[in-house]
């Protein structure tokens, strides 16, 4: 086929599509409607895997945790000087974090130390500071675990790169939250190693287990994979909605198609009466349908890029995020994969354009007056 | 210029509605001669007429349109006859609903796909010579029947074909759209065409300028001059 050829059909395509105006714009909602469903779920699945990988990115190499009738328990500071003679391990470290249950706005917060900050003083994420509505310089009232009143200065808002894993922390000095907790001087809640060569983490892994058989050492791959597999899941769950979704559109695009109106029929057998080939009729309604479809892809795309990366995370933040007690308003780093919007695009708008192709087809073939006396 | 050897066509071959709509026609219809099919409604006036033009194909016999077998053509090449050999006016039009005269027009052109320039100039020559230059942009169905007949046969035009095939041209138009209508036709004859139109109206068949009658009844030719 000709360039001068393909414009004329072209042409003709959107002369087609402006006839039809009302129809073909009630179509090209509903579709885009569809699109931003499945793009919003590809995207923020995306976004977070993206968010989980660059926070892990900073995670220790190894953390090892002791376990108590299989259950997580203080670590006693002998085993840091044990682990720290390991071959291969350039620094031990011990960590102290927990959980605060905040009655006052029935919120839960992770709390962590930083050796920096001065006694009495702390710093809260930003979802902590949004529901107690707290800025810096401002005093935070706790409860400690022995029912005391346990005021904090904030001193400073945490504004890390990922709001999702930073919204519900809160951070205070080393000896502020041995206080707080009553923790036990002589422990810690996990300890955390570094490791020269990347490759060794397996072998130190190992040499761990055996010389503290109590203890479970956790490399960060496998932190990576079980984070991704949680928002794998997660995303899962979207897809398994939406493509229910896209089941019923492809229904409904199959009965439209199938049945093409006595209107139509009756073009096709007067553009064939008249000198057009099968291919002719072919290649302009395959034009109508990429027309819409395409149009009805970007729309949605766009819609929910914008959702998603300069909105409030669209109706499927609160199933992707599940696992954060507190929200955070998140804004993730746009973040496109190639081969998930070529994923997508082909999902949405391949099968659109043949479930309206074979139907045409069927009539195209017909004879032109056969066609037209219907 | 137009030959048909034993030709039959039957619709729905083998069913209890089978009907035979030709049988056994021979037909010579020499070149630039203008030729009426005439017959009662049933008779297979318009079944011949698309016959001839390549819009179905027979059930049986051989049709020859210039040195072309078209009873048995490819459908491409087939397609390509009806689009630079004949040129088709409907009965009901059959004109394209949402569209302007002049896209209408211009339609049987765009497979041929010539410089938009050369077409556009065709086509306003052409509504010009059939008296609708003011309507060209009008939507075909705000047309009236005289300029609806018209626009198709400006269309049948577009490209120039040497056969003209119109069947019951007159069946929509009042007296004085008639008689405009076979002025028009006269002058396509005179530019050496070969026109084949089918009606049952007198005014048609008395027109001075028809060379020859075809009279049908049951699918088979009865008379002929």
């Amino acid at each position: 086929m000709t360039m001068a050829r393909f414009r004329y059909l072209l042409d003709y395509t959107l002369l087609s599509l402006a006839r039809r105006w009302g129809r073909q714009l009630s179509l090209l909602i509903v579709y885009a409607l569809l699109v931003l469903l499945l793009a919003s779920v590809m995207l923020l699945g995306q976004a977070l895997r993206w968010e989980a990988g660059l926070v892990l990115s900073a995670a220790p190499d190894l953390v090892v945790q002791r376990l108590m009738a299989g259950r997580q328990d203080l670590v006693p500071n002998a085993y840091l000087s044990q682990l720290t003679g390991l071959r291969g391990v350039t620094q031990v470290r011990g960590r102290l974090w927990g959980y605060y249950y905040d009655s006052a706005v029935g919120a839960n917060y992770t709390v962590m130390t930083d050796s920096s900050l001065s006694s009495g003083d702390g710093a809260i994420g930003t979802g902590v500071a949004r529901v107690r509505q707290l800025g810096v310089g401002d005093w935070l009232g706790l409860q400690s675990s022995p029912g005391h009143v346990f005021p904090l200065r904030i001193t400073r808002l945490l504004e890390p790169n990922s709001e999702l894993v930073s919204a519900d922390l809160l951070v205070m000095g080393e000896e502020d939250f041995r206080r707080f907790f009553t923790f036990p001087r002589d422990s810690y809640t996990d300890l955390v190693l570094t490791i020269a060569n990347p490759r060794e983490v397996a072998t130190i892994a190992e040499k761990v287990r055996r010389l503290l058989p109590d203890t479970r050492p956790i490399s960060k791959t496998e932190l990576l994979r079980s984070y991704d597999s949680l928002f794998t899941w997660r995303e899962g769950i979207g897809w398994i909605i939406l493509v229910s979704v896209v089941l019923a559109f492809l229904t409904l695009a199959w009965e439209r198609a199938s049945g093409l109106s006595a209107e139509e029929q009756r073009e096709i057998g007067i553009l064939k009466a008249i000198g057009w080939e099968t291919g002719d009729v072919l290649g302009m309604k395959l034009a109508e349908g990429l027309v819409i479809s395409l149009t009805a892809f970007l729309f949605g795309y766009l819609a929910a890029w914008l959702t998603i990366f300069h909105g409030d995370g669209g109706l499927f933040m609160p199933l992707l995020k599940g696992w954060a007690v507190l929200y955070p308003h998140f804004h993730p780093l746009p973040h496109v994969d190639g081969g998930e919007v070529a994923t997508l695009l082909v999902v949405t708008v391949f099968p659109y354009t043949i479930a309206t192709l074979v139907p045409v087809w069927r009539v195209a073939i017909a004879d032109p007056d056969t066609v037209m006396r219907g | 210029m137009i030959r048909l050897w034993d030709v039959h066509k039957t619709f729905h071959a083998g069913q209890v509605n089978e009907l035979w709509a030709i049988r056994g026609v021979e037909l010579h219809l020499p070149p630039r001669q203008f030729t009426i099919l005439r017959g009662p409604s049933g008779s297979g006036k318009t079944t011949l007429l698309t016959l001839i033009g390549g819009l179905i194909r027979p059930s049986r016999g051989r049709i020859v349109v210039a040195d072309r077998q078209v009873s048995s053509l490819p459908e491409r090449f087939l397609t390509q006859m009806r689009r630079t050999t004949f040129g088709f006016v409907f009965q009901q039009f059959n004109l394209i609903r949402g569209l302007s005269v002049l896209d209408n027009v211009m339609l049987p052109a765009y497979p041929l796909a010539p410089p938009h320039r050369e077409l556009m100039d065709r086509a306003h020559r052409l509504l010009a010579r059939f008296s609708l230059t003011a309507r060209a942009n009008a939507r075909v169905e705000w047309l009236s029947g005289g300029e609806a007949q018209r626009t198709a046969l400006c269309r049948a035009l577009i490209n120039d074909p040497p056969v003209i095939i119109a069947d019951e041209p007159t069946a929509n138009l009042d007296q004085a759209l008639s008689r405009e209508l076979m002025i028009l036709l006269r002058e396509l004859k005179a530019e050496g065409r070969t026109v084949v139109v089918s009606s049952h109206d007198p005014l048609v068949w008395e027109s001075s300028v028809v060379d020859r009658w075809v009279t049908l009844r049951d699918g088979r030719i009865v008379e002929q001059s």
